[in-house]
């Protein structure tokens, strides 16, 4: 985030892969690709590809984590040395990847019915194959799906995306681009139904008035993420369209 | 019973006191819901760094210090110089606190103060480029010396508190020379970060950490002047209308302590 930028963010109008703002990237979303998880999907968030498993509820382990109230949730995500266009990354956790598994499980704690499973653990892992900006609304996005795919009951479908400024300009969906010479980037996860707000992080600099107007920018593109969602799901039971599973 | 359950049923009795309390309009040291605990500054702590300032809110007191190295730049950024945040949770400050890798509560405070700090643009990295491959790193290290809750609000406070320290290094055949300085940052922002949590129906402001142990709820919301420049939701959800009241809340508080910072 560096404010002043050197990259023209917005031509004529169009955003550099030819988007309006409030256009989202092509999104497409698969079920159930990993037979030997409870749940998984995978989702092509334009350039991002993000794979999401899921174990459990099984037995907490090590036993003294376990609470004899409810399920513990655990996320990993995690991105690929080979996921970025420049360098070749470090394999495992880094601080960033900490932050973003943190602030995930956060998201899921909201939503998942954990007292049904007491003593028990729930297990979500998340792998960035592809990285190309938004990979944390992505991560959430189709960790739901997976979630559901493993028949855990959640209050609520969650859904995300970021919005942000470029270019002078709100815009919703930033790309790399768009993150990395933007003045701000707002993601943001909330429940299907009601619209609460279960992740919010924010940099760069904005009004109480730009955020305001994100708001409600973010509730329109959240609900068409909702509706793909809903859609890969239905079509994976129906077993209408059933492909291969495509990376 | 074993110490995990015992905290479990502390946690029930703790969040039943803390919550009848708020619904009657109290908070358990006495506090209105929007008022912080005393705020205390001390700046230029640490006579080895470029800059360092001790804050304290209650009785949570957080050290910031920060000290420049010659580094190299990123390769996306070659004529920007470096800055880094870091963050130490000292076992001393806590019986909660462990030694070893740093765990992931470390690491969100360390990235959100790095998010408050970095949005805001109190410190114009390219004004740190040497020469070529060679800039200036701000090397900035959050220890929490003592945690009595809400050290997000502590550490941010005495990070720009530090920066408001900074002494600028002076620079000669490409490098640093100690104990010489060509200026001070001067900066013309001061970012400040609100915590709010909610506990049954109420937010508060600058929880202890009897509330944060029974808190459903918690945003941080750092601001500048004019600007939200970093938030950070921790557990639970909220909805919009509570997001941009917090923000309200955020921007009242952020320029009271900015007062204090200055006086």
């Amino acid at each position: 985030m560096g404010g002043a930028t050197d990259i023209q963010l917005i031509v004529d109008g169009k955003r550099l892969d030819g988007r309006t703002a409030e256009q989202l990237r092509n999104i497409k979303i698969q079920v159930g690709m990993i037979p030997e998880a409870e749940g998984s999907a995978f989702i092509e968030w334009g350039g991002n590809k993000v794979l999401c498993g899921v174990h459990g509820p099984r037995q907490c382990l090590p036993k003294h984590m376990a609470n004899p109230y409810k399920a513990v949730i655990k996320c990993r995500y995690m991105m690929s040395p080979f996921a970025s266009l420049e360098e070749h990354g470090r394999s495992g956790p880094s601080r960033r990847s900490t932050e973003l598994s943190k602030v995930i499980k956060e998201v899921y704690e909201n939503v998942i019915m954990t007292e049904q499973f007491p003593n028990t653990q729930i297990e979500m892992y998340i792998d960035v194959l592809q990285a190309d900006g938004g990979t944390r609304t992505a991560s959430i996005a189709v960790a739901a799906v997976a979630l559901a795919n493993a028949g855990i009951p959640m209050k609520d479908m969650v859904s995300a995306v970021a919005v942000g400024k470029g270019g002078d300009q709100l815009i919703v969906d930033l790309g790399k681009i768009e993150d990395n010479f933007g003045q701000s980037d707002v993601p943001l996860a909330m429940s299907a139904r009601n619209k609460d707000l279960l992740l919010v992080q924010m940099d760069g600099l904005l009004t109480r008035e730009e955020i305001e107007k994100m708001l409600e920018m973010a509730e329109k593109s959240a609900d068409e993420v909702h509706k793909l969602q809903v859609k890969a799901l239905k079509d994976h039971y129906t077993g209408e369209k059933e492909e291969e599973f495509k990376l | 019973m074993g110490d995990e359950a015992k905290q479990l049923v502390m946690s029930h009795i703790r969040k039943d006191l803390v919550k009848n309390l708020l619904d009657d309009g109290k908070r358990l040291d006495g506090r209105k819901f929007g008022e912080y605990r005393p705020v205390e500054i001390h700046k230029g702590v640490i006579g080895t760094a470029e800059g360092s300032a001790l804050a304290k809110i209650g009785e949570t007191m957080v050290l910031v210090s920060a000290k420049f190295d010659v580094a190299t730049p990123f390769p996306d950024r070659p004529t920007e110089g470096v800055f880094m945040m870091n963050s130490e949770l000292l076992p001393t400050a806590s019986p909660r606190f462990e030694t070893g890798p740093p765990r992931e509560e470390s690491i969100e405070l360390a990235r959100t103060v790095d998010r408050a700090i970095r949005s805001s643009e109190v410190i114009d990295v390219k004004s740190f480029f040497i020469e070529e491959d060679k800039v200036l790193g701000l090397f900035m290290d959050i220890y929490v010396l003592n945690h009595s809750g809400n050290y997000v609000d502590t550490a941010t406070l005495a990070a720009t508190a530090a920066l408001t320290d900074l002494k600028l290094p002076k620079i000669e055949n490409a490098a640093i020379v100690r104990g010489e300085y060509s200026g001070k940052l001067e900066p013309k922002v001061l970012p400040i970060s609100t915590t709010l949590i909610k506990i049954g129906n109420h937010w508060i402001v600058d929880p202890t950490l009897t509330e944060e142990q029974v808190t459903e709820t918690r945003i941080n919301i750092a601001t500048t002047e004019e600007h939200v420049c970093s938030m950070q939701k921790g557990e639970g959800s909220l909805n919009k209308d509570e997001l941009l009241a917090n923000i309200d809340i955020a921007f009242k508080k952020g320029s009271d302590i900015r007062k204090i910072l200055l006086s």
